[in-house]
């Protein structure tokens, strides 16, 4: 060998991509840094400027139900679909014969398309009245349960239905991320659990489920933010009232953050407005911790996932 | 407990093709029985069908007898659960649940059976499977830690425990070392020939020096082409399966001169 000092070579393909790269990761930071400094500027006159009616108390007491309503419709949300979005990616990757699978994928993915005002109408229309029932019972019978109690909404127009509602749409998303991700748990883990002797269910908890676990806590927090974002279905189904409850069945029940906004923006002139793009910086701090609780989950676990 | 497999007239199918014709032999308890051959040939199919793991693949299946102590292993009311907690297994490449401590991976088999056990039990049968696979003086210290952590050989042994923590009355091992260095080589074949004090072991090798290195009695299989089965050529002692074949591709094979 003789005794050469290595050429770094810079392929123009490398180049390109590399810079590329570079230039999408800024943007997208651009871009947050943008939303972020528009919504600080903006929401300054709702501090300083003369009285708003609507928050004659202050900011955070006029905010602080809507920011219960937020995060309660989403968590209500989130927990009926979390088991159902796993439930059925398990199905469509594990159960499901091959083709019976693929018409279940494609009706899944059919169904995040829908766009929200379908949602909220049909959540009004179909999902309310049909619900009635079901709520009156579970008062009835589950009354016992605080967040079952209180007077039943006639309309069924109530936060749970709100939350069913998000439920159906953060689901499809969530069932494609998370089917994604347990069609990818190794096989080799799989056969492990299989030849120790484990059944289809077994193998299941041992190899599929750990495996993707931190896809499903990301599919999950995708979920959220959708949930935290929505406005037109949430807007469209219930009659708010600035309190907080946690009561899901009755007709009084505070109002989500997003559907404030969309409620109230139309009509509001002068620094109401700046007070709703506060609440809306408030939004956007909410799905920050959100995320920032999901990583800490993810990583605290890091060492088990089999990333290294 | 060891016990004695019985292959009768065994035709291993993929789908509609037959990857392993009418094999028939008897691998005896407490002793280690290697499949040898060219890659292809079917091994890996055929280890397969003694714990019914063929079957996990679509449209894989199985024609003629399979007997442990005479019991029949494909028969109409057999659970292939239940074979698969009698019959170990160890992969190619070593697959300890990425997401379980040392300690948890060790009983991943055990809890299968046995739901409910004291932490003193579960002590007791993490450093008795450990000390088993050799790898107890290795980990002892670190139980707690995710299986993945440790080196490639230490996690073949780590996947020898489970496999043995359930006593099992067969190891079956597909070219366990593989994937490993010379010396995780030697440590898993040294713990090879220790297991069949007490299992009945039975491994595939592509390396012909650990098949004359470690087993009683040898396999050899070959395939005439490729899309055509591949089927057992000889089997008999090894020592007489090296120094005398009785068939010309045997000789051929185990002196090198094959292909
Ligand atoms: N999952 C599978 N589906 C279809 N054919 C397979 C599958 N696995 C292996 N085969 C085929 O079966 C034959 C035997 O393969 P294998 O048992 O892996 O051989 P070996 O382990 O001896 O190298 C090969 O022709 C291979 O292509
Ligand atoms: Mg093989």
């Amino acid at each position: 060998m003789t005794d050469t000092k290595p050429k770094v070579v810079r392929r123009l393909g490398d180049v390109v991509f590399a810079n590329l790269a570079f230039f999408a990761g800024v943007s997208i930071l651009a871009t947050l840094a943008t939303v972020a400094a528009f919504l600080f500027a903006q929401s300054v006159p709702a501090f300083t400027g003369p009285p708003i009616d609507a928050a004659s108390e202050g900011f955070f007491s006029y905010v602080l139900p809507f920011v219960f309503g937020t995060v309660y419709a989403s968590v209500i949300g989130l927990a009926i679909a979390t088991p159902l979005a796993i439930g059925i990616a398990l199905y469509i990757s594990h159960f499901a014969n091959r083709k019976f699978a693929q018409v279940l994928g494609y009706a899944v993915d059919l169904l995040a398309a829908i766009p929200s005002v379908v949602y909220g109408l049909w959540g009004i229309l179909v999902l309310a009245p049909f619900l009635s029932p079901t709520f009156n019972w579970l008062n009835e019978n589950l009354g016992w349960i605080p967040i079952f109690a209180g007077q039943v909404s006639a309309t069924g127009r109530t936060m749970l239905t709100v939350g069913i509602v998000l439920a159906i749409m953060v689901l499809p998303i969530m069932a494609a991320l998370i089917r994604e991700i347990f069609l990818q748990t190794p096989r080799l883990h799989e056969e492990a659990a299989l030849a120790l002797g484990a059944t289809r269910w077994e193998m299941i908890k041992m190899a599929v489920l750990p495996f993707g676990r931190p896809g499903i806590i990301s599919a999950a927090m995708l979920g959220l933010g959708r949930a935290l974002g929505e406005t037109m279905a949430v807007a469209m189904v219930l009659s708010p009232a600035a309190v907080v409850s946690f009561a899901v069945l009755t007709s009084t029940n505070s109002n989500t953050i997003a559907a404030n906004i969309a409620l109230q923006f139309p009509e509001a002139g002068g620094n109401y407005t700046n007070l709703l793009i506060a609440t809306g910086l408030v939004l956007f701090a909410i799905t920050m911790v959100v995320n920032m609780i999901a990583r800490w989950v993810i990583s605290r676990r890091a060492e088990f996932s089999g990333a290294n | 407990m060891s016990k004695r497999i019985e292959l009768k007239s065994l035709d291993v199918y993929y789908k509609a093709f037959l990857a392993v014709e009418d094999v028939s032999m008897v691998i005896e308890p407490k002793a280690i029985t290697a499949f040898i051959g060219p890659s292809g040939c079917g091994k890996s199919t055929l280890i397969r069908t003694l714990n019914r793991m063929h079957e996990v693949i679509p449209g894989a299946r199985v024609e003629g007898q399979l007997l442990m102590d005479g019991e029949d292993v494909y028969g109409p009311d057999v659970d292939p659960v239940r074979v698969r907690r009698q019959v170990g297994m160890v992969f190619q490449r070593p697959n300890p649940f990425p997401t379980m401590s040392i300690k948890d991976n060790v009983l991943s088999g055990y809890k299968l059976n046995n739901s409910r056990m004291s932490k003193a039990e579960a002590e007791e049968i993490t450093e008795k499977a450990l000390v088993g696979a050799n790898l107890w003086n290795e980990v002892k210290d670190r139980l707690e830690k995710p299986g993945s952590g440790l080196s490639g050989g230490q996690q073949q042994r780590l996947c020898i425990a489970r496999a043995i923590a359930v006593e099992p009355d067969v190891i079956l091992m597909d070219e366990p070392t593989s994937a490993l260095d010379p010396i995780s080589t030697a440590a898993i074949e040294d713990l090879a020939v220790e297991l069949k004090e007490h299992f009945t072991v039975v491994i595939v090798t592509h390396n012909m020096q650990q098949a004359s290195r470690i087993s009683d009695m040898t396999a050899f299989f070959n395939i005439a082409g490729s899309g055509l089965p591949g089927k057992l050529i000889e089997y008999d002692k090894t020592e007489k399966v090296f120094s005398n074949p009785t068939e010309q591709q045997t000789e051929d094979y185990v002196s090198g001169r094959f292909g």
